[in-house]
């Protein structure tokens, strides 16, 4: 076995290389399911939002696929829809303009993979969000889990004229601190 | 960091923690709970996957890829290696994004307010993929330390940012590169806030002459171990 690298910070001046412009936008006109946009803030242990951290999601496609050959169904994956993105949090914190994504068996619900990077985290953390007009208790990740801290991984829905967001905060430290996973 | 019996990625003897107080900004930035252990499903085992059209022809040549009337300033470089997985299998097909200070220890990101001078030709970006082998390449100008105001008189020893994403979400390293025989790593706590030595020494690239080209420019070595699921592996039935 080789023994794995070392992770480092991030650091604060990643923005020119790794947030590109539309890198938050996962669909185009063509993609199939229902549009929402994803966004929050992250929150340091005084609860002040951060803003230099950078967001990055995974998910699998209105249908349920991930368009990945792991995926049994990969062939049938929507093809406008690639399912990464990624958000810096500056101003307003981070902002996803994506879909609700199909569930993946054996979880009747659906949820999002997420990892966050920042100045002043040596390494990454990696989380997940479920969305609360689901019955999330049903997912076998989620059944699992401290039922208050759970609380910590579920968005918010709500209907603006705009359309569907739902809102999540990722509290890094503290009151709430949002559940993070050893992957 | 994860409660014993869960084998995850990641392992804590060498990955550095999330509080390291030296470096003061994970004070109020490490979570304080214990990771939660978690079995990988397949959302974990899939990943963004990247193929040469993603890639432009200059990206990976950082004195090309920005050039505005001229070259770049500093000292050429060419920054080679190969991405591996624990078992010393090739990688191929990882996305390595780049990005650094110029000559001088100037970022063109805004908030940097180091009274050092911007470089018309060079703004130190780049990405490539691995190739089949899982080897990459990178041409660019050697970066320079450069203070941050962490304590007192602190300089980040001269650094090239690292991130690859390999064949699936759970194979994700964000990192950097180091430079043989800088005296600043000693004093550096983002580099010291890796819990030990021989990691530590790792993300040091090798001076190496053979990379380097006579009359044009000095060649590093610098392969990096990637831990992951093995992307050929996934639950019958598909979990
Ligand atoms: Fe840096």
């Amino acid at each position: 076995m080789r023994a794995q690298y070392p992770s480092q910070t991030v650091g604060p001046f990643f923005a020119f290389a790794l947030v590109r412009e539309g890198g938050n936008i996962l669909v185009d006109e063509q993609t199939l399911g229902e549009r929402i946009t994803l966004k929050g803030r992250v929150l340091d242990g005084d609860g002040e939002p951060v803003d230099d951290a950078l967001v990055e999601i995974w998910q699998a496609d209105a249908h349920g696929r991930f368009r990945h050959p792991a995926d049994p169904q990969y062939a049938q994956a929507d093809p406008h829809f690639k399912g990464f993105g990624r958000s810096g949090t500056t101003g307003e914190g981070f902002c996803f303009q994506t879909i609700k994504p199909g569930p993946v068996p054996p979880s009747p619900v659906p949820c999002i993979a997420v990892r966050v990077f920042a100045r002043g985290m040596l390494i990454h953390a990696v989380t997940r969000v479920y969305f609360s007009d689901h019955d999330n208790t049903q997912d076998p990740v989620f059944a699992g889990l401290d039922p208050v801290r759970r609380q910590t991984l579920v968005a918010q829905r709500c209907e603006l004229p705009s359309g569907v967001v739902y809102r999540w905060d990722i509290r890094l430290q503290g009151e709430g601190e949002t559940i993070f996973f050893d992957l | 960091m994860s409660e014993a019996g869960h084998k995850g990625v990641l392992d804590w003897s060498i990955q550095p923690p999330y509080l390291h107080a030296p470096y003061v900004a994970t004070v109020r930035r490490a979570p304080h709970h214990p990771l939660v252990p978690l079995a990988a499903s397949l959302m974990e085992r899939t990943g963004p996957v990247y193929g040469e059209g993603d890639i432009g022809p200059l990206d990976h040549d950082l004195t090309k890829n920005a050039a505005k009337n001229g070259e770049p300033l500093g000292e050429r470089i060419i920054v080679t290696g190969q991405v591996l997985d624990e078992n010393g299998r090739g990688v191929p097909g990882v996305l390595i994004e780049i990005w650094q200070a110029n000559a001088a220890g100037r970022y063109v990101h805004k908030n940097d307010q180091h009274d050092a001078p911007l470089d018309p030709n060079f703004v130190g970006a780049g990405r490539t993929l691995t190739d089949e082998k899982g080897f990459y390449r990178f041409i660019s100008i050697k970066p320079g330390a450069y203070p941050w105001k962490n304590h007192f008189n602190a300089w980040r020893p001269a650094h090239i940012h690292f991130s690859l994403i390999g064949r699936n979400f759970s194979e994700r390293l964000v990192t950097q590169m180091y430079f043989p025989g800088d005296p600043l790593l000693e004093y550096d706590p983002i580099y010291q806030g890796i819990p030990n030595t021989k990691a530590r020494s790792r993300l040091i690239s090798r001076f190496d002459l053979e990379t380097t080209q006579p009359e044009w420019a000095l060649g590093y070595r610098f392969d990096i171990v990637l831990a992951g699921y093995d992307q050929t592996y996934f639950e019958p039935g598909g979990h």
